[in-house]
Parts: structure tokens; C-alpha cells; sequence
């Protein structure tokens, strides 16, 4: 018979997926690995999330991966090596720095502004749209012209404007980014606000006594978390990007920081003679941005909000 | 006797209803003028096809909305004039259990967190311990097992899902249950489970119901009194012995027609209506009922019949005499 006692892999598996959890722990952890099965079944997802985690790990261990120093570069003996130079993998700049470190330390400069502009934006624009959708009216109609003000301009323009005003310097590149990127997230939380908002379980805790801002902090917002998370993954490559045309423009990392758009911008003088430069940099750039995009796809799948409700 | 515990006194619910931005406001009338009590531990059951303002009825019943104009009463202390304090209070002593149990339940929260969330606004004094052994009481009492207390609502089924929400309705010890078509969404076997579980709870708290529903046999299980509404008026009030034995007002009978039977041998006297339920924006002048009554005659269309103490019944009936007889149609004949 086929009820003999099942092996240990599969007795896990039928742990996690049981119907009848006997614990918090295995509710909780039977749902993750729902979610872990939708998006594992998605290679390219899995594709990007490998190259995030990669890029996680050397961003971490930059000071072990890194065979040269990021700023030093040797003058004298090393300008412009092409790539593939013993010792110098992906060859060396016009101030003889060893590209391959630069593109390792720079890996923490980028993490560092995607990380900080979705910790910050994202949470604005949360509680801007989850507060504008439920409590409508004017606060709603005052909330959104805000929104549709910063939406109004295209974005590399006003971080540009941004950027300049505060100055030049990645943590001003942050701040101008943040400010640029929240508003598409309000938009979202508002839009998955007015669904929700309306709903029987809402009426009944509101018929409970529950306080408005309760109601938004505790059945709102969580609703409006799922699609949230994929739309900041999907937004990184597009910080990443704004922030590598900031560099690009001088606006954001200042020299010798080894920030991956201003090693382009440095690169550009000799693009047609030394090629590597520029390129390496942007090759960079591009695989970091995919990966992104990637998991947000993959993450999208899995985490769609509609799924508890079959 | 003790006072009733929800009094309802010429409740009325319009709405404006825009026609864009150069033609006038209109009024919708969703309820008009209705008029009740509920005793505790009695079930008053509201009838009527859709768009009756059966629903707009519980939203006012349930302070979901305020009523345009008219009291509600409940424990004998007017909604409308009530402070803070004894608003709050007398929230918690209305909860309504909605149609939908897939909507009802926020498919994010576990079982045990939606049953003590009511408790968690109201009852700032509890303990966690405390509010967890309220959960897993008012669980007992809906039969739902302790371990359910863990799961999130998409592992239970629809009738499962309605003692859930019965269960979180029930945890604050309302008076007053508003059930608004608590199982028609439910299939038939399930059905009855819960309304069994209905029947019990009302004895066991002595809950007073407003039973919404447009399937007349389930009113006919639950009902002590039946109220017939037909475009946000109340046509025919009565118990229910009285309504299912011997209807008056012509809707009443077409609706009770309507429902069928298992019984091939009895003879099948449908009456059937004709034409759509007519806008509640522009209801028709005089009885609304008019256009599709049977037994319409010469006072129908110019002047409203009031809801009346006729016999053993209230009804709003120009064919229905002083001693609750019908004096027209078929039935009168009979």
C-alpha cells in the first residue's frame, strides 16, 4: 500500500503542505514554501534571484574577492591594460586601477543606494496611497495632486534637479532618487486601497469599534505589501539606473569612489581605443538590472495577492 | 415583558443620486418609513426580492450608515443622540454576519487573530491568555475545533467560513445579530448546519435577529415574525404562522406562490407577476405595487394604502378590510 511511512523528504513536504498545521511555526512556514514552490517553478526568476544573491555576497566579501585596491592604481606600470593581463582580469583604467576591484567595491555603492531609496520611498508611498485611498475625499484629492506633481516630470529630470540642488554625493543621489520614486508606489497602495476598502471583513472590524488608523495599519496595508514588494524589485533596475546616469553626470559618487556609473562616464574618453573601460562597468550595470528585473517577475507571480482568496 | 431591545420608528435611508453635472439631483428612497421591534431572543425575518432595501435595512440596523431620517432605539436609548461612550457600547451590542463568507474574512489573518481582534479594540483590560481562551470558547460554541485556531480562512470551507464569521460576530456578546442572507451562498446540506448552529446560539445568548433573506423557506425554519418589504416599504408585517397560513397582501401571496414545493400532488396555483421591479428612483405614484398587482382596482394608483392593523396582521392593502380579510381576487373567493 501506498501509506507506508513516507521518507523523510517527503514527510517534510507533506509537513509544510498539510491543511491542518498543528502549530503558528508550520502555518507560517507552510505558507513561505507555497510561495517558495509558485516561484521556484520559474527559472528565469530563479535566475534572478541568483544573480542578486551574487551580487549580495560580493558586495559583503568585496575586501576578500578584490585582488587590487579600488582608488589605488598603479601609474606607472598598469594604464589601460587590456582585459585578460595577468593580474589584471577585466584590464585596467587610464589611472592604472584594476577594473575587476573597482566593479567589486562599486557592488556595495549600488546595493547601498537600491537598498536605501526602496526603504526609504517605499514606506512613503505606502502610507501616502493607503491613507489617500481609504480616507478619500479631500485628503485623498489633496494626496494625489502631491503624487501627480512629482509624476508630472520625467524622472532622471527631477532627481537631476534634485541632485543639484543638494549637491553632488551619492547620499544626496539617495535623497533625490527617494524623492523621485515614490510617488508610482502611493499611486499602487491607492489603487489596491479602493479594493479593499470596501470589503465585508473591513465593514466588520469596523463595526468592531476598530479605529481608522488600526483599520489602515492592520488590514490595509498588509493587502498592499504583496504587489508593493514586486513593484520596488522591478523599480531596482531603474534606480540603478538613475543612479549610474547620475554618476554618469557627475552628480552623484564623486572621484575615486568606484560608483559603476561614473566609471562609465570616466571611460567614455577613450571608448573607441580602450573599449574595457567603459564597457566592463556597463556590462555590470546591465546583469545587476536583470536580475532584478527577474526576481520582481518571479516574485510576481508568486506573491499575487489574489491567491488567498481562492 | 421586558422593553424590546431594538426599536425602529419611521427608519428612512435616501440617497442622492447625481445624473451628471447639469441635471438635478434625484432621490433615491432605498428605505422609507419602516417601522419595528425586535424582542430579545426573537427572530424578525425581512423579505423582498432585490433592491427592496432589505440590505440598506441592516446597514442602518448595524449604524454602518446613518438613516436620513426617523430613531432607532436600542436598550431603549436613541442611536442618533447617543455620546460617545454609549455609542461605542451599543456598537458592540449590534454585529451583522455578511452574505459572502469569502469577502467576510481578511484572507491575511489567522483564525485566531480575526476572532480576538474585537476584543483586542474593546476590551483593553484583557490579557492575551484571556482573549485567547475567549477565541477558542466562542469556537467551541460555532464547532470549530482548537487546532483551527492557527489556520488562515482559505483552508476552510464556505459553511466553515460562516461559523467563523458568526464566531467573530458573536465575541463581543452583541444583543442584536443582523444576519443579511447569512446562507445563500452556502449549499443546501451546509445550510442547515448553520442554521442549526443559529438556533442554538440564539437560545443559548438570548440574541435577538434581524434574518435577512430572500429564500422563504429558511424564513419559515427561523422566522417569529415576517416583514415583507417591497421598494424600501414595508408591506405586509406578521408572525409567522399567520403570514405562511394565510397571506393578505397580494406581493406576499406571489412570493409565497413562488416557492416550490415537493409535492407533485399539490395543486400548483402559481401567481405569477408580471413586469420588472419598477426604479426605486421613480417609484410609481399611489400604492407602489400597482403596476403588477392581480387585484389592482380604482383607489391603487392615486392614493397609498398605510401599513395597518388589520385582524392579526400589519399590511398596507386597499383589498384587505378591517378584520384582516382580503375582499378581492382569487384568494377571496376561496
Amino acid at each position: 500500500m501506498s501509506a507506508l511511512p513516507a521518507a523523510p523528504r517527503q514527510g517534510r513536504r507533506a509537513w509544510l503542505l498539510s491543511n491542518s498545521p498543528a502549530s503558528r511555526l508550520q502555518a507560517r512556514l507552510g505558507r513561505a514554501y507555497m510561495v517558495w514552490l509558485r516561484f521556484s517553478a520559474n527559472g528565469l526568476a530563479v535566475a534572478g534571484l541568483a544573480i542578486i544573491l551574487l551580487l549580495v555576497l560580493v558586495a559583503i566579501f568585496a575586501g576578500l574577492l578584490a585582488p587590487h585596491s579600488p582608488t589605488l592604481g598603479d601609474l606607472a606600470g598598469a594604464r589601460l591594460l587590456p582585459p585578460g593581463t595577468p593580474g589584471y582580469l577585466l584590464g585596467t583604467d587610464d589611472q592604472g586601477r584594476d577594473i575587476l576591484s573597482r566593479l567589486i567595491y562599486g557592488s556595495r555603492l549600488t546595493l547601498f543606494v537600491v537598498v536605501l531609496v526602496a526603504v526609504i520611498a517605499a514606506p512613503v508611498g505606502l502610507l501616502v496611497g493607503t491613507v489617500a485611498g481609504y480616507a478619500g475625499g479631500w485628503l485623498d484629492a489633496v494626496l494625489m495632486r502631491i503624487t501627480d506633481i512629482f509624476l508630472a516630470f520625467p524622472k532622471l529630470v527631477l532627481a537631476l534637479a534634485f541632485a543639484a540642488a543638494l549637491g553632488p554625493g551619492i547620499e544626496n543621489a539617495v535623497i533625490a532618487i527617494a524623492i523621485t520614486s515614490w510617488p508610482p508606489y502611493a499611486r499602487i497602495a491607492r489603487a489596491e486601497t479602493l479594493t479593499v476598502r470596501n470589503s465585508d471583513y473591513i465593514a466588520a472590524v469596523r463595526l468592531v469599534g476598530a479605529s481608522p488608523w488600526r483599520i489602515v495599519l492592520r488590514h490595509v496595508m498588509p493587502m498592499c505589501l504583496s504587489s508593493l514588494i514586486v513593484r520596488v524589485t522591478l523599480d531596482m533596475a531603474g534606480i540603478i539606473l538613475t543612479a549610474a546616469g547620475l554618476g554618469f553626470l557627475g552628480l552623484g559618487a564623486q572621484p575615486p569612489t568606484p560608483e559603476w556609473g561614473a566609471m562609465i562616464a570616466s571611460g567614455r574618453r577613450f571608448i573607441l581605443d580602450q573599449w574595457w573601460v567603459a564597457t566592463m562597468p556597463g556590462i555590470a550595470i546591465f546583469v545587476v538590472s536583470l536580475g532584478f528585473n527577474l526576481l520582481g517577475d518571479g516574485l510576481r507571480d508568486a506573491l499575487d495577492p489574489k491567491e488567498g482568496a481562492q | 415583558m421586558s422593553a424590546p431591545v431594538l426599536h425602529a420608528d419611521n427608519l428612512a435611508r435616501h440617497y442622492r443620486v447625481s445624473r451628471g453635472l447639469f441635471a438635478s439631483e434625484l432621490t433615491l428612497k432605498a428605505v422609507d418609513g419602516v417601522s419595528f421591534t425586535l424582542d430579545a431572543g426573537k427572530t424578525l425575518a425581512v423579505v423582498g426580492e432585490s433592491g427592496c432595501g432589505k440590505s440598506t435595512l441592516a446597514r442602518l440596523v448595524t449604524m454602518i450608515e446613518p438613516p436620513t431620517s426617523g430613531s432607532l432605539a436600542i436598550d431603549g436609548i436613541d442611536v442618533a443622540t447617543a455620546g460617545g461612550a454609549a455609542r461605542r457600547r451599543l456598537r458592540s451590542d449590534v454585529q451583522i454576519v455578511f452574505q459572502n463568507p469569502y469577502g467576510s474574512l481578511n484572507p491575511r489573518q489567522k483564525i485566531g487573530a480575526i476572532l480576538e481582534e474585537p476584543l483586542a479594540i474593546n476590551r483593553p483590560g484583557m490579557g492575551a491568555a484571556e482573549r485567547r481562551e475567549a477565541a477558542l470558547e466562542m469556537m467551541r460554541y460555532v464547532g470549530l475545533r482548537p487546532e483551527h485556531y492557527d489556520r488562515y480562512p482559505h483552508m476552510f470551507s464556505g459553511g466553515q467560513r460562516q461559523r467563523i464569521a458568526i464566531a467573530r460576530a458573536l465575541m463581543l456578546r452583541p444583543r442584536i445579530l443582523v444576519l443579511d442572507e447569512p446562507v445563500s451562498a452556502l449549499d443546501l446540506s451546509v445550510q442547515a448546519q448553520v442554521l442549526n448552529i443559529l438556533v442554538d446560539l440564539q437560545a443559548e445568548f438570548q440574541l435577538a435577529y434581524l434574518f435577512i433573506s430572500h429564500s422563504l423557506s429558511v424564513v419559515r425554519h427561523m422566522a417569529d415574525e415576517v416583514m415583507v418589504m417591497y421598494l424600501g416599504r414595508v408591506v405586509e408585517h406578521a408572525t409567522r404562522d399567520a403570514l405562511f397560513g394565510e397571506p393578505r397582501h397580494p406581493y406576499t401571496r406571489a412570493l409565497l406562490s413562488a416557492t416550490p414545493v415537493a409535492d407533485p400532488d399539490r395543486a400548483r396555483n402559481r401567481m405569477k407577476l408580471e413586469g420588472e421591479l419598477p426604479s426605486p428612483i421613480n417609484p410609481p405614484a399611489g400604492c407602489a405595487f400597482h403596476p403588477r398587482c392581480p387585484i389592482v382596482f380604482e383607489p391603487c394608483p392615486r392614493q397609498r394604502p398605510a401599513l395597518e392593523q388589520k385582524g392579526d396582521v400589519r399590511v398596507a392593502c386597499f383589498a384587505v378590510d378591517r378584520a384582516g380579510r382580503v375582499t378581492r381576487g382569487a384568494s377571496a373567493a376561496a
